[in-house]
């Protein structure tokens, strides 16, 4: 899972995202919020979704309780 | 000639038209599914192998030309049977030797499964290396346009561009683009498909009618 590195901690991009995530968005909408290629923010969130980080609902992300620990742990 | 023993399979082509074949597979920008690019447009292309001359002069081409295609709402998508390692070591010699950055990702296609589903490996040519292959790829994911270059010879970008614009032309506006089309030029007006439709081309204001067949008009600029 290369958005979670081997020790845990997090790649930039994926710190990005979960803390964009501290509002609920889209995949879009946070595409458009980082100005990252969509294809980008897609497969990160696949990957933070399959670390339990972020859950999906109706199209949209948002963080769970472990996501938003990780999120208030970040420098 | 290679012959196909009976009862072996052969893998099934991608065909114009048809959905593109899904895939998962890891890449400098880690790991990428088709369905990450849904809902935009992606040129898939393959390259012979990392560290060769003409694969490095398209790769800095690809870079040129990658800012254009992103306004025309395109990514671009790398593939070769190099590992991810190699890629990486190859995208950052060509920004130190030549200055220019690859903005997209390219697929380490090691075990040759993409490359495979694709059809981009020609044996006549090469049994270890991908052709020069384009993939053009809607929103929709169906395959729009291919293209397949030999080993021995470079793409041409503004050709892949142009395809682009002739591609989204004809969804946008209903219409055909005649040969060396550019953006700008008159654009083929589908012929009629029934003896009254035809009998009434002549006769449609704003198009030029040379005869029923054959008919052209501008498009709103």
């Amino acid at each position: 899972m290369p958005c979670v590195k081997p020790d845990g901690t997090l790649e930039p991009m994926a710190q990005a995202i979960i803390r964009a995530l501290r509002s609920p968005r889209t995949a879009e909408g946070v595409c458009e919020h980082l100005r990252l290629p969509l294809y980008r923010v897609r497969s990160t969130m696949r990957e933070l979704a399959e670390a339990a980080l972020v859950a999906e609902t109706n199209g949209v992300y948002a963080l769970t309780d472990t996501g938003r620990t990780r999120v208030e742990a970040l420098p | 000639m290679d012959t196909v023993a009976p009862g072996a399979s052969v893998p099934c082509l991608p065909r114009l038209g048809q959905p593109a074949p899904g895939f998962q597979a890891e890449t400098t920008h880690g790991t990428l599914r088709l369905e990450d690019f849904k809902g935009g447009w992606l040129i898939l292309f393959s390259h012979p192998a990392d560290f060769t001359p003409v694969c490095t002069t398209e790769f800095i081409e690809f870079a040129r030309i990658a800012p254009e295609l992103r306004r025309r709402g395109v990514e671009l998508l790398g593939l070769s049977i190099d590992s991810t390692y190699s890629h990486i070591a190859w995208v950052r010699n060509i920004e130190q030797h030549f200055k220019v950055t690859i903005p997209f990702p390219v697929i380490a296609d090691l075990n040759k499964e993409v490359a495979t589903l694709y059809g981009m490996i020609m044996p006549g040519e090469s049994k270890t290396e991908t052709s020069r292959c384009v993939f053009v790829i809607d929103p929709n994911q169906i395959i729009r346009a291919m293209i397949y270059y030999p080993l021995t010879t470079g793409r041409n970008m503004a050709e892949i561009l142009r395809l682009v614009d002739a591609l989204q032309t004809t969804d946008k506006h209903g219409v055909a683009t005649p040969a060396n089309w550019r953006p700008g030029d008159q654009v083929i007006v589908p012929p009629p498909k029934t003896i009254e439709a035809a009998a009434e081309r002549a006769k449609t204001p704003g198009i030029v009618c040379t005869d029923w067949y054959f008919a052209k008009k501008d498009l709103p600029k």
